[in-house]
Order: structure tokens, then C-alpha cells, then sequence
């Protein structure tokens, strides 16, 4: 079975891109706008792995992987958040939050299908 | 908008103008209230995606500018910087540059780029130092710049302990090790030393760390890129402990001792490793024994030890063997195919040499003899390809021989010697059992314990010999001891006890030695693990037989025994004796042959019916393919006897004719034919007729049997 993965952003083509590379290379996707709604998905929905950004509206990243690992169904995925070169702090509050590891942004789809399959194992 | 990829850039034009309309909206609210975080963390995140998402669809114009913009904005979000006038005027700015830059990209007139530089610079003018940052843009290291240059085997000792919550963290370890293993040979050692007791133990924590070593043609980024995510949250040391390429690594294969990994690697203090040392024991060994070091991390370095001597000698192997020989490696199976055409052509080679012979064409015969010459060269090259030294089973036995005699408590060392002899491949394979079961014997029977070798007046501790060597079409392989020997009184005892012989048969030390090969036989007085319930040296003896070999043994009391083993080099063309039987034929391996001598009516009647031939005064029994075989007609008046050499002893066998030497290539008889004695093969003579293979051994056992 394929496995499942989330991708948490509040741009839609972000969004849509890494739905569309994820797809290709032959993974399911739920999309999720901000931090709130993938939060609220995943209450009920068991994933594989979560893509978060970490500037969303509503909840941001880091408040979403501290929320996803408080939870129960989720607690053990690993979560990789994208990030921009600007936001080194940002990065470590992401890891000490719980994330497994990290894109840079701007990233290329080859290097996003690199990082999934690596923390996926 | 046909590709995914133009609808990607159709979507960004889209949420960018979303997005630079939020941030005018943000930006004239921010002029009423400067103060507003959560308005500058609007404009802030506005302005990121837009430069996030630009540089993924390929506006990198647009991401660089907006990088720009954002690195001056951010200073006011984390408040190092106060909301001005200026700021805000600049930065309404550059959202209308931006936005005359996405407009650029759909076609629209091309934005100006003065104008762009303008405000940035004007932007950075508000910086309260000025530092104006490289524009960073990202760059994929190449990754095949190494591939032009030497292929270097590099060997890495990696330690990677991983924090107790790192399963909290999404992080997999065991996916990290096995993208270890993708890099090349990789040995892991699990440490287990720091899983607490049960009811300490957190199950959501990761208790285990991991010694790797790992042999890669990759470098040091590729090992470290593996640990990119996690190298923050473990404790993480790489080293590089080997290196093919380099010259500073020491040439020899030897690499460091056990006891100077450790210590290299900290898990011992030199002080404790010259008291270790003292002691005079296996280094490891003590090490577990007195509880310095669990035995897991022992293991650990000796990984390391070995994978770095093995880089190392394959490099000695490699280098100057590339220079002079080049070896091809070839499939068994193809190899087995080469013989069995070889072999069809020396049968086809008899049939034309005998057809030129009975031609009498002078010039055929000179063409036969010269195919006949070619194809024995041929035939011998062909077998000497799937020789292999026997040395590869050699070195199997020493842990064999280790383990049993630390199993039974006694001393015992293995030697060998002609480990370079070679063998035809399997030949090799099947002897292996039979050498087991040999050497079981001499460590379990033949050494004595050291309690008992000390009171002999011999040193403690006990050597086997194994050692092989070319005879002729043969190969010998002697199992020496320097054990007790074989007691000729208990062997005596216990076959006239099993009923083998009778009290008053007289039996010469040879045909004593023989008894242990008899099934069920057994003189050791209990059964231990390793040998003595009787099965065994008869099995021993059949393997050795299938190999058309023969097996031997000589003993000296007190003194330990020798066991030979006569081992033909091929299984699949032989020199044999070709003999006639009125219009049968039949083939005696050459190897046992020993001499032929005429029988006559009158030596038959001499003898009075019992199958016995005086030669040179001695009695020799012999038994009549005619009889075993039920031919009764064409009996000549004088018959031939063949006196071969069966287990030790000399036995005739009595056919009509003897043809003469014949290069037998053997076929196995169909599946039919399995159970048949005395038979174990057939071949095809010049002429098409079949000659079957006798099988001496078992027709001498078979007549015995039927003789009783």
C-alpha cells in the first residue's frame, strides 16, 4: 500500500507541487492549509510522514509538531519541515518541537522525493 | 497549460498577486499601527512565500529581490528595527516591483531592474550595520566529481549513540544503518550495555547504540550526509580509520592489534591493556572474562580488524596480480558443460583412431594419431581448469578443530600442509564430510587428554596433521595424529564381541586397522557428542569409495596413527584397464590395477574349486566376472586374472581377454540403475559398444558377503 503522507501549507503551490511530486513518485497525499487543520486531520488520520511549512496562519509549524507529538495516533512519524536559509533559529526550535529533519527552501522536486524516502526509510 | 509544471507556474502567478494584495492591504494597516506584530508577521510571511515558491517554479529574479526585501523586514519582526515611514515606503515599493516582475514573466513589459537595485539599496541604507549578506542561492554539490579519479576504498569507524528520544522525533535508526549499508560493506555491532532493567525502562525510548564499520568508495560527506538530520542529537563520531588510496596506510595486511582498537577507540585505558597483556591469553577473550568491556564491543573492533586487513590484502592481492595475470571468472556449470564435450570427444577421437586402424589408410591413421594427441591436451587442460586447491576446505577445519577440543578439554593444534594441492572441484566438495568425520575421530579418539599425554612423557598439547600431496593421478591426503594410536587388542576384542570375526581368526595389523571401518563398529567407551555411536568410519569409507579413491590407515601405539586417503584427481575421465568378458566389456580403474596373470584349467583345478590363484607362491583369492555376471558361454581355455589392489589387499579378478589401457569417460548409469553393486558407471567405447565400470570394492564386499 502506498504510503500516505501530509503536506501542511498555507500556499496553495506549494501545496500543489509537492502533492504532484509526491504522486509521481507513487505516494498518497492529504493536503492540509495551516497548522490547525493538518492538527485536526491527524487527530484522526493516521499518516506515514508529515511535510510541514513553519509560517502558516492559525497554528504554525512549530506549534503543529509539538502538537502532533503530544498526540497519540502520530506521535512517532517523522516530520520534516521547510524552511528558508533566513530562519536558522526557526530550524532549531523545529527540531527541539520534534521534527525529524528539514528541507531548505527553494528546493527541487528530486531533493524533496531524496529527504522522503530517507526519513521514510 | 498543457504540463504540470506550466499549471504549477499558472498557480504561483495566481497566489503571488493573492499574496501581494494582502501585503498592500498589510502594509497600509501596518502605517496606522506600527506597533502591530501580528500585521508584520502578515507582511512577513506574504513576503516569504513569495520568495519560497518563486524559486521553486523557477522565478528566481523574483526570489532573489524579494530575499532582499524580507532580510530587511525581518530585522523589524524580531524588533531590531522600528516600523518607519521608510521602511513602509520601500517596501510598498518593492511589492510594486514585484509585481511588475511577475507581470514580466506573463508577458507583460520587462520591469526595471535599476529601479529594483535602487530600493534595495535603499532598504539596506536602514540597517542598523550594514552588512550586506552574499546572496545566497542554492547550490547542489556535484556529487560525481570524484568519478574521474582513482577508486579509493575508504574504511570508516563510526559510532553513532543516538539520544534515548530520538524515536520521538520521527527519526528511524535502523532505516539510517541500512542507508549505511547501501555505501558499501558495512559491518554493525548493536550495543547493549545501556538498556536498563525493566522497570526503568521507558519503551518509547531508544536505549541501543551502534558501532559501524564501514568499507565505501564513497568520502567522509556521503558517511556524514546519512547523520545530516540527526548529528545535532547523538553522540556521532566518524572516523576514517583506512584508506586503499592513500600512501600513509601501511602497505602489510596486518593492521593494529585488538587491544590498540580499543584503546584508540577509548573503551580501554592503556594501563589496563598491559596488564590484559600480561596476563598471555586471547586478548578479547580476557577482556569478557574480567568484565572490562562487554563482549558486543570486542566484537566491534573486531570487525574492524578484519574488514581493514581484508581492504588491505585485497590490495596486496590486486595490484601486482593485475599487472602480470589476468584471470577470468567463469560459471561452474559452464566449466562441467567444457568437460562433458570434452569427453564426447575423446570418445568420438576412439572411434576414429580405431576406424583408421582397421581402414589400414596411412594417411588417416597419421590424422587420428594427430587429434588424438590435440584432444589429450585438450582434455587435460580442460580438467586442470576446474582444479582448486584444497586449501579452501583446509582452512575450514581449524575452527572445527578449535572448538571440539576446547568442547572436550583437550590441546589440541591443527597443522597442515600442501594446502596449494589441487583437486577437480568436487572432488574437493565431497570430500569435505569424510575429512570431518576423520578429524572428529583423531581429536575424540586419537589425543589423548593433556593429564594423560603429560604422564606419557608428551608435550600437553596435541597436534593433527592435515596435509595432501600429488601421486601420480592421485591425490593423497593424510590425517596424522600424535595421539595414542589405535589399540590393535581392543579393535580385536570388539569385533569378535560383535561378531565380525572369530576368536581364532589371525589377522594381520592391517586387516585389524580395517575392522574400524565395518558398520556399527565402535571401541570408544562412551559416546561423547563428538563421536562414538559406530556410524561413521564405514560411511567414511563409502564416501571415499564413490570418489573412486581408497583409504588407508597405519598405526603405532603410543605413537598416534596415520589415515591416507587416495583420491583420484577427476571424477570425469579416468585411465582404466579394459577387459573382455566372451562379447562383454567391461573397465577396472588403472589406479588399482597391479599386475595380470594367466589363469589356466589346470591352476583352476589345482585349486580345487576354491577361488584361490597361486602367484609367485602367494595365494591370491579372485572371483570370475563370468560368475558374478552369469556368462556362461565361449569360456577360453586360458583366462586372464587382474590383480587389483582392494582395501589393502590383493584381489584377482578373472576375464577372458585383456583389451588394454583405456581412457574412460565416465557416464553415470540412468536413475534405473541407481541400486546396482558392483557397477558404477559405463562409458562408450571407439566402436559404440558399452563397457561398463566395475566397481571393485563392492564386488570384493559383495562376494565376501556371499562367501559367509
Amino acid at each position: 500500500m502506498a504510503k500516505l503522507i501530509m503536506t501542511a501549507d498555507d500556499s496553495a503551490s506549494v501545496r500543489q507541487m509537492v502533492s504532484f511530486t509526491l504522486k509521481q513518485s507513487g505516494y498518497d497525499v492529504v493536503e492540509a492549509v495551516d497548522g490547525q487543520d493538518a492538527l485536526s486531520k491527524l487527530g484522526s488520520q493516521k499518516v506515514d510522514m508529515l511535510i510541514t511549512d513553519l509560517n502558516m496562519p492559525n497554528l504554525d509549524g512549530i506549534g503543529l509538531i509539538k502538537g502532533v507529538r503530544a498526540g497519540t495516533l502520530n506521535k512517532f512519524i517523522p516530520i520534516v519541515m521547510l524552511t528558508t536559509e533566513s530562519q536558522e533559529g526557526r530550524k532549531q526550535e523545529g527540531k527541539t518541537a520534534g521534527a525529524t529533519g528539514w528541507i531548505v527552501k527553494p528546493f527541487k522536486p528530486e531533493q524533496l522525493i531524496a529527504v522522503v524516502k530517507k526519513v521514510l526509510g | 497549460m498543457s504540463s504540470p509544471q506550466e499549471q504549477h507556474i499558472a498557480a504561483y502567478r495566481e497566489e503571488a498577486n493573492e499574496l501581494l494584495a494582502e501585503l498592500e492591504t498589510s502594509l497600509l494597516e501596518l502605517e496606522e499601527q506600527p506597533e502591530d506584530n501580528d500585521l508584520i508577521n502578515r507582511v512577513f510571511r506574504a513576503m516569504h512565500t513569495i520568495k519560497g515558491s518563486g524559486a521553486m517554479f523557477g522565478f528566481d529574479d523574483i526570489a532573489r529581490f524579494t530575499h532582499e526585501v524580507e532580510t530587511v523586514f525581518d530585522q523589524a519582526r524580531n524588533g531590531k528595527m522600528k516600523v518607519t515611514r521608510t521602511l513602509l515606503d520601500l517596501t510598498l515599493q518593492s511589492r510594486d516591483q514585484i509585481s511588475a516582475m511577475l507581470g514580466a514573466s506573463a508577458g507583460g513589459p520587462p520591469a526595471d531592474e535599476a529601479r529594483g537595485q535602487q530600493i534595495i539599496a535603499g532598504l539596506q541604507a536602514l540597517l542598523p550595520q550594514v552588512t550586506p549578506k552574499p546572496i545566497i542561492t542554492e547550490t547542489i554539490i556535484a556529487d560525481d566529481k570524484g568519478a574521474t579519479e582513482q577508486i579509493c576504498h575508504h574504511t570508516f569507524r563510526i559510532r553513532f549513540k543516538p539520544e534515548p528520544d530520538v524515536l520521538l522525533r520521527g527519526t528511524n535508526p535502523a532505516a539510517l544503518l541500512n542507508e549505511l549499508r547501501d555505501l558499501g560493506h558495512c559491518d554493525i555491532i548493536a550495543q547493549s550495555e545501556n538498556i536498563p532493567l525493566l522497570h526503568n525502562l521507558t519503551p518509547e525510548h531508544c536505549y541501543l547504540y551502534w558501532d559501524v564499520i564501514l568499507t565505501t568508495i564513497k568520502g567522509l560527506e556521503a558517511v556524514k550526509d546519512v547523520f545530516i538530520f540527526v548529528e545535532d542529537d547523538c553522540e556521532l563520531k566518524i572516523e576514517l580509520i583506512n584508506d586503499s588510496c592513500s600512501l600513509i596506510q601501511g602497505t602489510d595486511d596486518t593492521y593494529k592489534k585488538l587491544g590498540d582498537i580499543l584503546v584508540e577507540r577509548g573503551d580501554i585505558s592503556p594501563v589496563e591493556m598491559q596488564k590484559i597483556l600480561s596476563m598471555q591469553k586471547r586478548f578479547g577473550e580476557i577482556l569478557v572474562e574480567q568484565g572490562i568491556v562487554p563482549a558486543a564491543k570486542v566484537e566491534s573492533a573486531l570487525k574492524e580488524q578484519q574488514q581493514v586487513r581484508q581492504v588491505r590484502q585485497e590490495r596486496t592481492v590486486t595490484s601486482p596480480a593485475a599487472e602480470t595475470s589476468l584471470s577470468v571468472r567463469v560459471p561452474a556449470e559452464r566449466l562441467d558443460h567444457l568437460v562433458n564435450l570434452v569427453g564426447e570427444l575423446v570418445t568420438v577421437q576412439a572411434h576414429l583412431t580405431q576406424t583408421a586402424d582397421e581402414k589400414r589408410d596411412g594417411d588417416l591413421i597419421s590424422i587420428a594419431e594427430e587429434v588424438e594427441r590435440l584432444i589429450s591436451e585438450l582434455r587435460d587442460t580442460t580438467l586442470t581448469m576446474r582444479m582448486l586447491p584444497i586449501g579452501s576446505t583446509f582452512s575450514k577445519f581449524k575452527r572445527l578443530v578449535r572448538d571440539l577440543s576446547a568442547e572436550l578439554g583437550k590441546e589440541i593444534d591443527l597443522e597442515t600442509s600442501g594446502a596449494d594441492t589441487e583437486l577437480d572441484k568436487t572432488v574437493i566438495e565431497k570430500l569435505n564430510d569424510p575429512l570431518v568425520h576423520l578429524i572428529r575421530n583423531s581429536i575424540d579418539h586419537g589425543i589423548e587428554m593433556p593429564e594423560v599425554r603429560k604422564a606419557a612423557g608428551k608435550p600437553t598439547k596435541g597436534i593433527v596433521h592435515l596435509g595432501a600431496e600429488h601421486s601420480g593421478d592421485s591425490v593423497l591426503v593424510t590425517i596424522r595424529d600424535n595421539g595414542a594410536g589405535l589399540d590393535k587388542e581392543r579393535i580385536r576384542a570388539k569385533a569378535i564381541e560383535q561378531g565380525l570375526i572369530s576368536a581364532a581368526t589371525e589377522l594381520t595389523d592391517k586387516e585389524i586397522y580395517n575392522m574400524i571401518f565395518a558398520a556399527g563398529f565402535s571401541t570408544a567407551q562412551k559416546v561423547t557428542s563428538v563421536s562414538g555411536r559406530g556410524v561413521g568410519m564405514d560411511v567414511v569409507k563409502k564416501a571415499i569409495e564413490a570418489l573412486r579413491g581408497t583409504i588407508d590407515i597405519t598405526s603405532e601405539a603410543g605413537k598416534g596413527s596415520v589415515i591416507t586417503l587416495k583420491i583420484p584427481l577427476t571424477l570425469a575421465i579416468i585411465e582404466t584397464l579394459l577387459v573382455r568378458v566372451d562379447t562383454h566389456f567391461f573397465v577396472l580403474p588403472l589406479s588399482m590395477v597391479e599386475e595380470c596373470v594367466e589363469l589356466s584349467r589346470a591352476d583352476v583345478a589345482a585349486a580345487h574349486g576354491r577361488h584361490l590363484a597361486n602367484v609367485r607362491g602367494a595365494l591370491t583369492p579372485y572371483l570370475s566376472l563370468r560368475e558374478q555376471f552369469e556368462i556362461n558361454d565361449n569360456q577360453p581355455e586360458i583366462e586372464q586374472i587382474v590383480i587389483a589392489s582392494v582395501a589393502g589387499s590383493r584381489v584377482g579378478f578373472v576375464v577372458d581377454d585383456v583389451v588394454g589401457e583405456h581412457q574412460t569417460v565416465i557416464k553415470t548409469l540412468g536413475k534405473l540403475y541407481r541400486d546396482v553393486q558392483g557397477i558404477s558407471g559405463a562409458t562408450i567405447l571407439g566402436d559404440g559398444t558399452v563397457a561398463l565400470i566395475l566397481d571393485p570394492a563392492t564386488l570384493v564386499r559383495s562376494a565376501e558377503l556371499a562367501g559367509d
